[in-house]
């Protein structure tokens, strides 16, 4: 390449540059990355919140490792918390005492893991949410949405193992809800759980397992995906909304230096510094009161975090209905438990090939829609939110009866109605808006046929 | 914290006449004990001369306010059950909590600010402790107690109701285990003995003195607990982190990005 770059021979700095770009050659590779374009659309950004979320999991959860000891071993509690000195707990619970009470900064670490695993979550919805609504999972881009969902499950599937290790009586219950869940499934379901647990619930072996899956197994897949979501992300090239002479065959925004790094950097200081406010102000998840986990205890309200509400939720609204073939039975909890999400994560998946099926468009689409110019796809999004929202809601009945002095049976059967009616009525709302914002704001702006000055090659679009 | 008081749903016109009657008549009791009013003012010289006279004066209360529903000399009626050999235990804990006398006859009665003076409740108490033998007041002593077998006692015992930070849980078909953030020492203990409600009943047989002494410290320890952290959210669990970090958490991230890729006005 003639116009290769060639960093000033004379300065240190220079010199420096130079001697990596002539032994590695990252000259191009990085002038290429830092003159990426970035669409200056606030929702672009969403899925970095996730990104820098899961950079301060990374940071405070090695820290956690250092004192965390993952093992159900029985030791006498010696530490300063006074209700529970003397008390038989497991290692685990016991670690966790000592982060909260003895470990200098231990506590400030676990809020901040604890509030930044509930925005990762929180987040990843959010940026799937606008990949959904603006069709930026149509071709060529249905792979990353299926990289994209994968690494939903795979911090769903993290969250879950993190609150599961404290061993403490929450995440005890929260462990045994999942086994009798495993249990329902057909066949496969007993097998599956004396795997998990090395015998029968709750055994010594749950925890040094669930340990290595969170520390090493999901975190490594994660990091993986990451990796390829975001190397697809840089080959496809970023989608953009109309407007400013944005067309399918440009990028309109701005070069990632400096501009768009400042801004990002600014957005990374800006979580840390949110997740960090919520850690120091706000307890999160005080194993202290819950105490050590004993099999014949429970404490009512006990719930999962928010972004496994919508399956407890589930469990708790569905009818106490089984299936039995002939002999065989199906128990209750396979359907709320193992189906439904079942079901949900297939549709996730699936969805850019439902859509382009019924709308018979397989064309490469680098300009996204707007929600309102898809009205049908926009319902079908809102209504499957509504019902979402609606099982989390249902999460916590006990909650919600005592905070506002209702009866708890005619909660759930509020909820198991609006769960089937909500939807439907959110779907209409939300077409009609649809519908009357288009109205209101006239056909779609055409597109440009020229690319504007600030603009990027396509991307080669395999066809 | 939340601590709200909890009625039952639909509260029909009738019943929030008889709740604010109610809510008068306690805050009208304090008054009327202060005041030269010539009942109270008998009621207040009578009290101390003598175990019988606290059960005549006892009588008196309960024949006007108490016997419409659990009938002449306490022997029950379809709106109150018999009250005979409850003991004084039953009688202090109900009256102490302001759950007697019973505003509405349905439902779960609310703990509320008593309406009776304190020498009217020792009347009170007395005579139904007359009506025939049960649990005495506990002598509860919190110093004695053991914190650490408090905490063990009530997660095995107590937490399935009203969770495990006692901050109340709900039971089916419209009942709740309430918080047990506002009650006194001597009304727990007599709560454990007596068995409220749906409450089960923990008598000597379950609980020795010594650790109902300790369930007391541990109840009184939970009111205000070592709660490092930062504020609390209500102990409720993780619904309420749920949603604070949706609405705080979420709602400030995008506040952030929208902030940073604002367009300038010259454009
Ligand atoms: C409106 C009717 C009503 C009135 C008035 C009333 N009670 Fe009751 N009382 C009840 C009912 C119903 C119960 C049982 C429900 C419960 O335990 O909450 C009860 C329960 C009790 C108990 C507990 C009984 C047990 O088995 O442990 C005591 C003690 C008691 N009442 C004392 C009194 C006293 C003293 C008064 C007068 C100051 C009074 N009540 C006024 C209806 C009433
Ligand atoms: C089966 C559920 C259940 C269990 C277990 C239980 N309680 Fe209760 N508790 C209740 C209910 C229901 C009430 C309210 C009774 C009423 O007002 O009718 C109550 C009331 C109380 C009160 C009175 C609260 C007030 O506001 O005046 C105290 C104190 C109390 N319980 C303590 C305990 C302790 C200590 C334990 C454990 C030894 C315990 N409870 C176990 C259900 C339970």
């Amino acid at each position: 390449m003639s116009r290769r770059h060639r960093p000033d021979r004379g300065s240190r700095v220079g010199r420096t540059a130079r001697w990596f770009d002539d032994r590695l050659g990252v000259a191009r590779t990085g002038r290429t990355l830092l003159d990426k374009i970035f669409p200056n659309h606030w929702s672009f950004l969403l899925g970095e919140i996730a990104l820098y979320s899961f950079v301060v999991l990374l940071a405070t959860g090695v820290y956690l490792t250092f004192f965390f000891d993952a093992s159900a071993a029985p030791v006498t509690y010696d530490g300063s918390y006074a209700p529970l000195q003397g008390v038989q707990v497991s290692a685990a619970y016991n670690s966790v005492l000592d982060l909260s009470f003895d470990v200098r900064a231990g506590l400030m670490m676990r809020q901040v893991h604890h509030w930044a695993a509930l925005l990762f979550l929180a987040a990843i919805v959010m940026h799937i949410c606008r990949v959904f609504f603006t069709g930026a999972f149509r071709r060529p881009r249905e792979i990353n949405w299926v990289v994209g969902c994968t690494l939903l499950v795979l911090a769903l599937g993290n969250g879950f193992a993190g609150y599961s290790l404290l061993d403490d009586q929450l995440s005890g219950t929260g462990i045994r809800i999942a086994d009798s869940v495993i249990l329902s499934i057909p066949v496969a379901g007993t097998w599956i759980s004396s795997l998990l647990f090395g015998g029968p619930f709750p055994g010594t072996e749950i925890i040094p397992r669930l340990f290595i899956i969170h520390v090493l197994l999901l975190p490594v897949a994660i990091i993986a995906l990451l990796g390829v979501h975001l190397g697809i992300l840089v080959r496809h090239k970023h989608t953009h909304f109309r407007g400013d002479g944005a067309t399918e065959d440009n990028v309109v925004g701005e070069r990632v230096w400096p501009t768009y790094a400042a801004k990002a950097g600014g957005v990374f200081f800006l979580t840390a510094a949110l997740l960090c406010l919520l850690g120091g102000l706000f307890q999160i998840n005080p194993v202290w009161l819950f105490g050590p986990f004993e099999p014949e205890n429970v404490s009512s309200a006990s719930q999962p975090d928010w972004y496994i509400g919508w399956l407890e939720g589930s469990l708790r609204l569905m009818p106490p209905w089984e299936l039995s073939l002939g002999d065989y039975l199906i128990p209750n909890p396979f359907f709320p438990g193992v189906l439904l999400p079942g079901v949900t994560f297939l549709l996730l998946y699936a969805w850019p090939w439902i859509e382009a099926h019924f709308t018979k468009d397989h064309e490469p689409h680098h300009v996204l829609d707007r929600p309102r110019d898809r009205p049908v796809r926009t319902a079908l999004g809102v209504a499957t939110l509504t019902f979402y929202v609606i099982l989390f809601a249902a999460g916590a009945t006990d909650v919600l009866a005592v905070t506002f002095g209702v009866s708890v049976n005619r909660i759930v059967w509020t909820f198991r109605t609006l769960a089937l009616v909500a939807p439907v009525a959110a779907a209409l709302v939300a077409r009609k808006v649809c519908l009357e914002l288009q109205r209101r704001d006239g056909p779609p702006e055409p597109l440009p046929d020229e690319a504007e000055p600030v603009a990027d090659e396509p991307a080669a679009v395999p066809s | 914290m939340s601590a709200p008081t909890r009625r039952r749903p639909a509260v029909s016109a009738a019943a929030s006449v008889a709740v604010l009657t109610v809510l008068g008549l306690a805050l009208w009791q304090p008054a009327q004990a202060q005041s030269p009013d010539p009942t109270a003012a008998t009621s207040t010289t009578a009290a101390p001369t003598g175990p019988d006279d606290l059960v005549a004066i006892g009588r008196q209360l309960f024949d006007t306010g108490c016997v419409s529903c659990h009938g002449e000399g306490g022997v029950g009626t379809a709106d109150g059950p018999t009250l005979v050999g409850v003991g004084e235990a039953a009688a202090d804990f109900m009256l102490r909590t302001g759950r007697m006398p019973l505003a509405e006859p349905q439902g779960q009665s609310p703990s509320k600010p008593p309406a009776y003076t304190d020498q009217e409740i020792q009347a009170l108490v007395a005579y139904v402790g007359s009506l025939g033998p049960g649990p005495a007041i506990p002598q509860v002593d919190v110093a004695a107690g053991d914190l650490v077998e408090g905490g063990e006692l009530f997660r095995a015992n107590c937490a399935a109701c009203h969770g495990a930070a006692a901050v109340g849980g709900a039971l089916s078909y419209g009942d709740y285990a309430p918080s047990l953030h506002s009650v006194a020492e001597v009304q727990i203990a007599e709560a454990v003995r007596v068995g409220p409600g749906q409450m089960p009943v923990f008598d000597e047989d379950v609980f020795t003195d010594d650790e109902l002494n300790s369930l007391v410290a541990y109840v009184r320890y939970l009111q205000d607990p070592a709660d490092p952290g930062g504020f609390s959210l209500g102990r409720v669990g993780p619904v309420a982190e749920g949603y604070v970090i949706w609405v705080v958490g979420a709602s400030a991230v995008v506040v952030f990005i929208r902030w940073i890729t604002r367009r300038r006005a010259d454009g």
